[in-house]
């Protein structure tokens, strides 16, 4: 992998993003450090999707810089660099998972091999023949996570990954982010299943566009006074121990 | 997961250098391949587009049977102008699928150029045009006794000319449209009017002032102009300035098209 030196693999300071004139993200600073597995959570509507896209680059953004593995987001070098899986899995519904797969892989510059033994890490090795609108829910956002594995990018934008999943299944997934991130890949995962912030080193909590929260999920407990990581969210999201 | 996740340590590491140029032959064949792919895994819409013809050119044929002259005069434009509409409809919906689905956002995140895209896609609907083109032509110049006194290969290549620029038309119209329903209407709305000035119907120089000018803009109008010269066999000078004309229009259409594909957005 290669050496960031310790330098942070995502920058964001001052981030505003309005969308139909409506202000989405109100002047958001933070860092992530690379290797690090950052879970992004909040009520729907917060805009974790939105600064999901100003990472990768397709979001226009209003004001602040948004800098991704030292580079301004979105600039080409970065499209090999960085991997983004979307909410609703976007990859075509008339082609198998290999050929999805194999089409991706073409795109990142990779060797068809990699195809089948990124599909069996996320196992779907035994439906790679199928074509993706026949998968289940569960599946589907699997293959759309192996299309985004297959280049092996040194940053990973997962916007809710393990929606639908079985819990065997999760606890498979964040064990092969946790394998990443051991690797070197940073990971940026959002997610509303609360009991997986406990898996991230950190967690950010984005309400109505503003963070409220940035800190490791134990300093998040501690600091609503709970436990229970479901209350600590609802405390925190109600303003209740909020700094 | 013991097991396979150890699999994800072997995949090879990521090419010293993903080169991110604005044109990749590997990227823009693998788009071809993959669209091809996708009209592969869905023979019912190759059947309608290939048999959809067939059935139109034979129906026209015996529609005119007691009016010799006119299947042999429309008979070859007609052929040029199925492609044209074909390409159209199959672009313009499977790009406002690739804008609807997030897949276009998806590629463009990918180190994929606009330009490799764009090929890509023409590559494969050339393909299947040529296809089209090809086993339409045989039937209206074997069994249907159609008279034309160019070559085969100058059909073909008219039609490709008609094809692609059904397509960059439907790239560039999918912009506009929100829906796969919007999309569709953009056939009546943007090509209808275009091949009612053609000259198919009347020619054009008997056209009200007004509508011959309208009709000297419309890039139809010239592949329709071609294919008659084709069947006569004259002024191959004219038909090539024609066909030159129409692939003028297809890259303006395309660079036009390539302006829509936004990879920032609100």
């Amino acid at each position: 992998m290669p050496e960031h030196d310790g330098a942070p693999a995502i920058e964001v300071a001052g981030l505003v993003v309005e969308r139909g004139g409506r202000r989405v993200l109100h002047g958001l600073d933070f860092t992530v450090a690379a290797g690090t597995i950052t879970g992004l959570l909040g009520p729907s509507g917060g805009g974790k999707t939105t600064l999901m896209r100003c990472l990768v680059g397709v979001q226009r953004v209003a004001a602040g810089t948004v800098r991704v593995l030292g580079m301004p987001a979105g600039s080409a070098p970065l499209r090999a660099r960085v991997g983004y899986v979307t909410q609703s899995p976007s990859i075509y519904a008339d082609l198998s998972v290999r050929d999805n797969a194999r089409y991706f892989a073409a795109l990142a510059g990779q060797p068809a091999s990699v195809v089948d033994s990124t599909l069996a890490a996320v196992r779907l090795d035994d439906r790679a023949g199928a074509l993706f609108r026949e998968l289940s829910g569960g599946q589907r956002s699997r293959a759309s996570l192996a299309c985004a594995l297959l280049s092996r990018p040194e940053l990973l934008v997962l916007d809710e990954p393990t929606v639908g999943l079985d819990p065997v299944l999760r606890r498979d997934l964040w064990a092969l982010f946790g394998e990443l991130a051991a690797a070197g890949t940073t990971l940026l995962v959002s997610s509303h299943v609360l009991d997986e912030a406990r898996r991230c080193e950190r967690i950010l909590l984005l309400r109505e566009g503003v963070l409220v929260a940035d800190d490791s999920p134990q300093a998040i407990a501690e600091r609503a006074g709970t436990d229970d990581m479901d209350e600590a969210f609802l405390r925190i999201v109600d303003g209740v121990g909020a700094r | 997961m013991s097991t396979t996740t150890a699999d994800i340590g072997t995949v090879p590491e990521r090419p010293a250098a993903v080169r991110t140029g604005i044109f990749s032959v590997t990227r823009t064949w693998a788009t071809t391949r993959r669209v091809l792919l996708q009209l592969h895994n869905d023979p019912r819409t190759i059947a309608l587009l290939v048999v959809a013809p067939c059935v139109l050119i034979t129906l026209f044929k015996y529609v005119f049977q007691n009016s010799p002259g006119v299947f042999d005069r429309v008979g070859l434009p007609m052929i040029g102008i199925f492609p044209m509409i074909t390409m159209f409809l199959v672009t313009v919906v499977a790009m406002v699928r690739e804008r609807t689905s997030g897949t276009l956002e998806r590629l463009l995140t990918t180190p994929l150029g606009k330009l490799d895209l764009l090929l890509g896609y023409a590559g494969a609907f050339g393909v299947v045009s040529l296809v089209q083109a090809g086993v339409v032509s045989a039937l209206a110049l074997g069994p249907l006794g159609l008279h034309v006194r160019a070559g085969i290969a100058v059909v073909l290549v008219v039609a490709l000319a008609n094809a692609l620029l059904g397509m960059a038309l439907g790239l560039l119209l999918s912009a506009f449209a929100q829906s796969e329903f919007q999309a569709v209407q953009f056939l009546p709305a943007a090509l209808l009017p275009q091949l009612l000035v053609c000259g198919l119907f009347a020619p054009r120089d008997r056209m009200p002032g007004w509508l011959h000018g309208i009709s000297q803009v419309m890039p139809l109008s010239y592949g329709v102009d071609a294919l008659s010269h084709a069947t006569t066999g004259e002024l191959t000078v004219t038909l090539a300035v024609d066909v030159l004309i129409v692939f003028g229009c297809v890259v303006a259409a395309l660079a036009l098209g390539a302006a829509t594909l936004r990879r920032r957005t609100g």
